[in-house]
């Protein structure tokens, strides 16, 4: 039975676990992006004590995330692995950085005779914080408005610029994806810290902080929504896999994957429900929403990334180097296997979650800063 | 194919994924052992109600989280640096070294995460069934995750369960299982977490020691000892083992790095074991360069012939017999298998003019030739060799191959002596009297540090020049960018992890020195 499994149906599912596993990490940065806000929304030491704890007690599922979302990219889609990261170096070496420095400083920040001192690890929390959120951003960007690659007859891949990715913040499109999912993770921490923690003052101050970070996310975001809409798309023709440009191909894509769009519409509806009931109601359960609607509104921009004969990594140095999901993909037989492995997502997400609630049982109080033996 | 590749790239490229490489694994097998010291601890806790073990178990967990970060940290770096540094070789394997990576992933990396947070903050928010399952999720997930990198280094070293494509130029996996089962990845693995528990073992025994000879938490000290005893004395005498098997295999499929291990150019029968070497450079040369002779050496006559093939008169192939052949010993001379590899890069070009004219006879014509079994044996099977220039090249650095591997047996051997004077003495109830043994324990911290590196040098460094053994070198491998932006990464990264190693050793020693909380 499982040869009958055909190739684009194998393409198809890689590219939707794919662009769960990008959902999930952009929902999980609720952690890089309360990082940035270790400065500006505690005002005492121990407040922000309290801050980091919370957020630390999350920070390895943000960077698993990462590393799944790494290894299954490059398990399914290696010809993006081996372009993408090998060409925009600069890009991708920057947000490794971040999170190498992010790992550490949670364990190291507050441990005596760390050399370097509290103040210099709560900065790695704050690049982190900033950085990483931002260039994963417009890294994704690319996804709709191109890089520049070319791909020889053994497709092996050259950089057309010597700036090997960091040419793309040079686009105005890329830098309000970036900007936009930034706000979206601060927004999204405040959220989950308004879950997590016991304190009239931090929530009142975090109640405030959404409404300031969600003003600017909307302005960028529907900038980025609206200019991909109305941009021309990177089609392909399924017949030969040549690539050409099509007006309006993300509008198409929309129409023609009605589900799709109405997942777009829900996660849309459900980050703006997850704000409003915490700005309106001062409801603390915003974070599900929001969280949802993250998975989902990613999740959706991803599918017409790469579904409806799109290409998801288009070239523009060069149109017939894009990647598809076809011309990019593992062979039927590895992602075959890998879909049986697959199966067990939901096991894994049974247990983080039955984890996450035996942790989070009870909200984060400025006592349990002082008692607790294990602390960041 | 990309020609008039930069050198300086290569080796930079390389370079910078050692230092990420030999840093990570300063951090791993702690990691790797201290999951299961502390998971045998816990049990021990809460199948005694021993409050003491409660206690143990919760400063050595400390230590676990302190190291614990750093190697999450720069374990990221090694998985995105295959995409980053060694693009064209992730386009050539990603369809079998990806699939690992990812199931690493969604199965090891998830359990481990999870359960890890629960380990550090759920003392006191779950029961202790429920913490004591979470601290064994760990332990497994982490050795899981073992597993997955592992298998997929083995592929490295004996690529298996593939075939090529012609018309992707990469090779895709035809047998999940051949590459699960390899028999590299099955010795690799065993090898590796055994000599993490090892070293897990001695990190715990030492610091146990250090609190004797400063007569300060002798019970806490005297209960770690016996833990870290007798899982290290087994872990020991099982690193041994596997190692010896593994040294078996790699005979048979990677025999230059073996000859090269045992410094052997001249093959021979009854060939000696060197149990202790000094090499020094002789007047006869293997290219350019000088071979190697020993200046000094113990040798047990005909022990090698004996481990490699059960027979004291087995002929054990030298360096000389597979650079230049050996018709009797049917061993393929590396000049032939260049000519070889030459005629199976001559045949995928001409079928990649074919595609791109169109000429759908010849293609037709020339897929035939790559099904065909005679030319997959004969030819395709030395693809790699297309791109070496001279015979020489194939050989790795003798003398490098030669002192990791010796002096990563001779400490081996001392660690087994160790954990067994450990545990006689504290059976005897002397260990706290016998300050020498105290200060050997104490000072022996670093040793399965440089053991556990010297292995990997021997199997990275012994496997060059290739990246993937006979099949692509690591030349053909490396990302197009320029040497000078590698550099520049590999400057950051070295301050970076230099730094971070600085600020865990400090905090490290503080925490030993502050001791557990009463």
């Amino acid at each position: 039975m499982t040869t009958m499994i055909s190739m684009l149906f194998l393409q198809h599912y890689w590219w939707m676990i794919i662009s769960l596993l990008a959902g999930l990490l952009v929902f999980l940065m609720f952690v890089q992006g309360g990082q940035t806000m270790i400065y500006s929304l505690p005002e005492t030491d121990i407040k922000r004590r309290m801050i980091i704890n919370a957020l630390g007690r999350k920070w390895e599922f943000t960077f698993t995330t990462l590393v799944t979302f790494g290894g299954a990219f490059f398990a399914s889609f290696p010809l993006f692995y081996a372009s993408s990261f090998g060409g925009a170096y600069w890009v991708w070496i920057a947000i490794l950085f971040s999170f190498i420095i992010q790992a550490v400083a949670y364990e190291f920040r507050s441990k005596p005779n760390n050399v370097f001192g509290q103040k210099t690890f709560d900065i790695f929390l704050f690049l982190n914080g900033s950085l990483g959120p931002f260039l994963i951003g417009v890294a994704v960007s690319t996804f709709f408005t191109g890089a520049m690659f070319r791909l020889n007859q053994m497709n092996q891949v050259q950089w057309a610029t010597s700036w090997y990715g960091l040419e793309a913040l040079l686009s105005l499109r890329n830098l309000s994806l970036g900007l936009a999912v930034l706000l979206l993770a601060r927004i999204n921490g405040l959220l989950y810290l308004i879950n997590t923690l016991e304190d009239e003052a931090l929530l009142a101050r975090s109640f405030k902080s959404v409404i300031v970070n969600s003003i600017p996310f909307l302005v960028f975001f529907l900038f980025y929504v609206i200019s991909l809409l109305v941009s021309d798309g990177f089609s392909v023709n399924p017949a030969n896999g040549a690539v050409s440009m099509e007006e309006f191909k993300y509008l198409h894509n929309f129409l023609a994957m009605p589900v799709v769009l109405v997942l777009f519409l829900g996660g849309v509806v459900g980050v703006l429900y997850g704000i409003g009931i915490s700005v309106l109601k001062k409801n603390i359960q915003g974070i599900w929403y929001s969280g949802a609607g993250t998975v989902l509104t990613v999740f959706s921009l991803f599918l017409i990334a790469g579904f409806n004969n799109t290409s998801f990594y288009p070239s523009v140095a060069d149109l017939q180097s894009s990647l598809t999901i076809m011309n990019a993909s593992s062979s039927h037989f590895t992602l075959k296997t890998m879909m049986f492995v697959s199966f067990i997502i939901p096991l894994v997400f049974a247990y983080i979650w039955f984890a996450w609630k035996a942790i989070n049982n009870k909200p984060i109080t400025e006592q349990e800063m002082t008692t607790d033996e294990h602390l960041y | 194919m990309i020609d008039n590749i930069d050198l300086s790239l290569v080796d930079w490229s390389r370079a910078q994924f050692a230092l990420t490489a030999i840093y990570h694994w300063l951090f791993v097998p702690l990691t790797l052992g201290l999951s299961f010291i502390l998971a045998i601890m816990e049990s021990i806790y809460v199948r005694t109600g021993n409050e003491e073990w409660k206690r143990i178990t919760r400063f050595w967990m400390t230590l676990f989280g302190i190291n614990f970060a750093i190697g999450v940290a720069t374990g990221i770096i090694l998985e995105f640096e295959f995409g980053t540094n060694w693009s064209n070789y992730s386009w050539f394997v990603g369809d079998i070294f990806g699939a690992p990576l990812a199931v690493e992933g969604i199965l090891a990396f998830f359990l481990e995460s999870t359960f890890v947070a629960v380990m550090f903050f759920g003392w006191n928010k779950v029961n202790k069934k429920f913490h004591l399952i979470s601290t064994w999720m760990v332990a497994v997930g982490a050795n899981l995750s073992a597993l997955w990198i592992l298998v997929a280094n083995a592929w490295m070293q004996h690529p298996v369960g593939m075939v090529f494509n012609p018309d992707t130029a990469r090779n895709e996996m035809i047998s999940f299982w051949a590459v699960l089962f390899n028999q590299v990845a099955v010795d690799k693995f065993l090898h590796t977490i055994f000599s993490s528990f090892l070293l897990a073992s001695m990190f715990v025994l030492s610091i146990s020691a250090w609190y004797l000879i400063r007569r300060r938490e002798v019970k806490l000290a005297k209960m770690s000892i016996l833990v870290a005893g007798v899982f290290g004395l087994l872990a020991s005498l099982a690193a041994a083992y596997s190692g010896d098997e593994s040294a078996r295999t790699i005979a048979k499929v990677q025999p230059v790095k073996f000859a090269s291990m045992e410094a052997l150019y001249e093959g021979k029968t009854n060939a000696g074991l060197i149990a202790f070497g000094v090499l020094k450079n002789s007047d006869r040369k293997i290219g350019d360069k000088n071979e190697k002779e020993f200046a000094i050496k113990i040798e047990i006559p005909g022990l090698l012939s004996v481990l490699t093939a059960g027979d004291k008169d087995a002929y054990v192939p030298g360096i000389k017999d597979h650079l230049y052949g050996n018709q009797q010993m049917g061993i393929v001379s590396t000049a032939e298998k260049m000519e070889n590899g030459k005629h199976a890069r001559d045949v995928l070009m001409s079928y990649k003019k074919a595609k791109l004219e169109n000429d759908t006879a010849q293609i037709s014509s020339i897929k035939g030739i790559f099904n065909a079994k005679d030319y997959n044996e004969k030819y395709f099977r030395y693809f790699g060799y297309a791109s070496v220039n001279k015979p020489e090249e194939v050989v790795p650095d003798v003398s490098g191959a030669f002192y990791s591997f010796h002096l990563m047996v001779m400490l081996g051997f001392l660690f087994i002596l160790i954990f067994a004077v450990a545990l006689f003495l504290l059976h005897q109830g002397t260990l706290t009297e016998k300050r020498w043994f105290l200060w050997a324990a104490f000072l022996a911290i670093p040793l399965p540090y440089i053991a556990s590196e010297l292995g990997w040098i021997l199997t990275e460094v012994g496997r060059q020049p290739w990246i993937i053994q006979d099949m692509m070198t690591v030349s053909k491998a490396v990302s197009q960018i320029k040497a000078g932006t590698v550099i520049t990464t590999f400057i950051l990264f070295a301050i970076l992890f230099t730094g971070l190693l600085i600020s865990e050793v400090s905090i490290m020693v503080k925490q030993i020195k502050t001791g557990p909380k009463h």
